[in-house]
């Protein structure tokens, strides 16, 4: 099996409220990602596709597809826009990288026919990502 | 595609810093020894480099706070125990744990590991340590044996 990873950058806006929370637990829990103005960040998106190559064309799945899937499902989605307002897949979510890197995987995973989604990592700055990666045969740990 | 639903694991890395010192010498070995295994390393003076840790946690997101591990929470106990403790020190000298071991990355890899793997709201699945941008360490709970 071959892992081909093509990698993606969008900038959005967000801000971290949960409703059923009062303000102070909101300010305590969340700190300055409370901040009902919102702040932004540059998101680096790497997706991995694991496959076999095609023995014709020597590839798991055209790049070209995957590079019009990313665009079509995240960039055209999240780019330049406001996670808590301008992305239904996040409504009623708090929008931290986990559950971005969430919605991502379940955005991209249907789509992905050749070949098949293995790790969605988003990275929210240079220090922080989270990872979605599918379980392998006999991997422990907890369901997302 | 299986129509069932993939199982996934969601994890979240956190990139720390620290500069220290060390110097890796074996009291085990021979002074012409220590010269052989360890080179320039084994300089009394010591050396030091600028590291960068990777900490990954995994579990259940939180549905009150969409998070595996509060950030705010997971940076002060780092700080605390991993950070404040290491950065700008002489890890020979100033790290009780390295008094009787050698601290080489990976020794270094596993003492960050141990600590790390206390802090009570996530699971710890591995521990990256970059001594500089070439040389890397990792240390993983299935490799430590850690209960999931």
């Amino acid at each position: 099996m071959i892992r081909i990873t093509r990698k993606v950058e969008f900038a959005a806006s967000h801000f971290y409220h949960n409703p059923d929370l009062s303000a102070d637990e909101n300010r305590r829990i969340f700190g300055k990602c409370n901040n009902p103005h919102g702040h932004g960040h540059n998101y680096t998106l790497e997706v991995t596709v694991a496959g076999e190559p095609d023995p014709v064309t020597g590839m798991i799945l055209d790049l070209k597809e995957l590079k019009e899937i990313l665009n079509r499902e995240v960039m055209q989605r999240m780019d330049h826009r406001h996670l808590n307002y301008e992305v239904p897949e996040l409504a009623g979510k708090i929008p931290t990288c986990e559950n971005l890197a969430l919605v991502i995987w379940n955005l991209l995973e249907p789509k992905i026919t050749r070949g098949k989604l293995d790790r969605v990592r988003l990275y929210e700055s240079p220090d922080l990502y989270a990872e979605c990666v599918a379980a392998r045969n006999g991997a422990s740990g907890k369901s997302a | 595609m299986s129509a069932t639903t993939t199982e996934l694991l969601l994890s979240l890395t956190r990139r720390y810093r620290f500069a220290a010192s060390h110097r890796l010498h074996s009291a085990q070995l021979s002074e012409a020894e220590n010269q052989r295994v360890y080179g320039k390393c084994a300089n009394p003076y010591g050396h030091g480099h600028n590291y960068v840790v990777e900490v990954t946690m995994s579990g259940p997101v939180n549905p009150q706070t969409g998070m595996i591990a509060n950030l705010p929470d997971l940076d002060a106990f780092i700080g605390e125990n991993v950070i404040e403790a290491f950065d700008h020190r002489n890890l020979n000298e100033e790290i009780a744990e390295f008094q009787n071991i050698v601290p080489t990355t990976e020794n270094v890899c596993r003492e960050i590991f141990r600590r790390a793997a206390r802090f009570p709201e996530a699971r710890l699945e591995r521990i990256g340590v970059e001594e500089t941008g070439s040389n890397s360490f990792e240390c993983t709970a299935e490799g430590e044996g850690t209960p999931s």
